[in-house]
């Protein structure tokens, strides 16, 4: 399968949405509300809950369903106030050790005059800063579209999982194209060029992990229940960790990332 | 062979001015010609309309720092073409030629008014300083210098924001820049961040927000989507001063926006102030 083909694949209606993840990973949840400085978001879930025995936090960026649902969740990308909401419960995850889990799935961060108005830029490094030294573990799983900043500041994490067809990418591949060339139509092109795919990143020491989507056998209740006893493993894994070693080792997997030269 | 100007000359500022022979620039703000000398001598603030004009950072440095006193560091770092990208070599050269330099930002040691600090200054001349690996090595490097010197970083940022021609690599730069400067923070140093025209997108979204102090210079383009995209996006009509350092400024995001005569002095008197140069330790010293 094509890159472009993966793109369509996680941006159609019918793929799951970080809610849906969530449904299937996690029991007992309850949902957080708010940032406890502007607002909630609708494009970030936050709360938490059990996954097998182990209680963890979850954040999710969803997309919505129906088209209200989507318009209220502004189709899945986050404002300010949806990661400073993930930043707080992320914040009450550490102070009371609890793993936590972003799924992601977004087009990129929100963009418009109120979310500039607010500090998009500020919300999303204030979350890298802080996710960098996070004292819990974390596990990012990209799900459908990892667009840009917008995704990045729910992923600094210890682990990164991609769906197989899972994408990741600096800029969408639409915005690329109408920035290098002046013409949005040679997305293709971009898609192909920007090398997005769950085996590129893991090439690149951007994931760990690659989750089989397997078609549609088994369907969704299988991948889920794959994601979590990888998840489960994984957290026993980093919380053998001591916490310093733990947030050592988060930041040389993001230091060692990308290739220069040194030369005269 | 030149040692005779520096006692011909009071600063920095008057001898590239002088260098400048007879050279003039247009300038945008008023629409018309400026000598070089003048407006060099001016902070490249056009002494007839005020309007800023960018420096070139090795005359930011020169002008900012004690005399002689910039030490630079890795200066050999560059991109490579990771991606095989179209045409991102063909860009690095002409970057490279029109430039004089290897990478988008330039890094180094040096004092301001006695006291030591490591800076980083950025340059839009060069792919619009996108930050690619090499640029966010340089950054990462010199936090961890400063870090391992417990030196004061001053950053100068001027971005487009990611460098796309490195795909994922590049975005994972602001991650890993980040880190760096959560570190530098943690371990109770000062990071005071200038945001120069235009800082954007992945930048604004990482290093360049992460500072203990914003300052910002007046007018300067400031912000995270661009202004067309949201406009194409939303169907906004945005406001004149949208995404400017006085809109930051307004909305909390900036701490002071400061002209350029005056910005060696607030910078060295925020490094006193924040228990650096041996003036003043604060509590610790009472």
């Amino acid at each position: 399968m094509t890159a472009y083909e993966k793109l369509k694949i996680v941006r159609s209606n019918e793929r799951p949405t970080g809610g849906a993840f969530i449904e299937g990973l996690i029991d007992n949840k309850i949902e957080l509300h708010g940032d406890r400085r502007y607002g909630d978001d609708g494009a970030i879930m936050a709360g938490v809950g059990v996954l097998g025995d182990m209680p963890v936090t979850f954040i999710a960026i969803d997309k919505g369903v129906s088209l209200e649902d989507r318009i209220r969740k502004n189709f899945g990308c986050p404002k300010p106030e949806g990661y400073r909401k993930a930043l707080r419960v992320m914040k009450l995850a550490e102070k009371f050790r609890l793993p936590v889990i972003c799924i992601v799935d977004t087009l990129g961060a929100y963009c418009g005059e109120d979310g500039e108005q607010r500090g998009q830029g500020q919300s999303i490094a204030e979350n890298l800063m802080e996710m960098m030294t996070l004292r819990t573990p974390v596990i990012s799983i990209i799900a459908g579209e990892g667009g840009s900043g917008g995704a990045l500041a729910l992923a600094v994490a210890d682990r990164i999982y991609m769906l197989e067809n899972a994408v990741f990418s600096v800029i969408t591949p639409d915005g690329c194209a109408s920035i290098l060339w002046k013409d949005p139509g040679r997305m293709e092109e971009a898609v192909e060029c920007l090398k997005i795919t769950a085996d590129d990143m893991k090439r690149f020491g951007v994931a760990e992990t690659i989750i089989p989507e397997n078609g549609d056998n088994g369907g969704f209740g299988k991948l889920c229940g794959e994601i979590k006893t990888r998840l489960e493993k994984d957290f026993k894994e980093l919380s053998k960790l001591p916490l310093e070693k733990l947030i050592e080792k988060r930041y040389r997997r993001y230091r060692g990332i990308g290739d220069y030269a040194e030369k005269k | 062979m030149f040692g005779f100007l520096r006692k011909d000359f009071a600063t920095e500022r008057e001898k590239l001015a002088f260098s400048a022979g007879d050279n003039k620039t247009f300038c945008k703000g008023c629409g018309g010609e400026v000598y070089d000398r003048s407006l060099i001598n001016n902070f490249y603030i056009c002494p007839n309309c005020s309007e800023y004009h960018r420096i070139p950072p090795r005359d930011r440095i020169a002008i900012l720092a004690d005399s002689g006193s910039f030490c630079e560091v890795d200066k050999n770092i560059q991109a490579v073409d990771s991606l095989n990208f179209p045409l991102y070599k063909d860009k690095l050269e002409k970057a490279k030629s029109s430039t004089g330099e290897k990478e988008a930002v330039i890094c180094g040691t040096m004092m301001i008014k006695g006291i030591d600090c490591a800076c980083f200054v950025m340059d839009p001349r060069f792919i619009m300083a996108s930050l690619g690996a090499a640029v966010g090595e340089k950054i990462t490097r010199l936090f961890e210098l400063a870090t391992e010197k417990s030196l004061p970083v001053l950053g100068f940022t001027a971005s487009g924001g990611a460098r796309m021609q490195e795909g994922i690599l590049s975005l994972m730069q602001m991650a890993k820049c980040s880190g760096a400067v959560k570190r530098h923070s943690d371990a109770g140093n000062l990071y005071v961040v200038v945001l120069t025209d235009p800082t954007t997108g992945g930048v604004t979204a990482s290093f360049a927000m992460g500072g203990d102090v914003i300052l910002a210079e007046p007018k300067a383009l400031i912000g995270f989507a661009g202004r067309r995209v949201i406009e194409q996006t939303t169907g906004a009509k945005l406001p004149e001063n949208f995404q400017s350092a006085e809109f930051m400024l307004e909305h909390g995001f900036i701490d002071k926006i400061v002209p350029r005569d005056e910005q060696r002095s607030i910078i060295a008197s925020l490094m006193r102030v924040y228990s650096y140069g041996g003036r003043n330790d604060g509590l610790r010293k009472a």
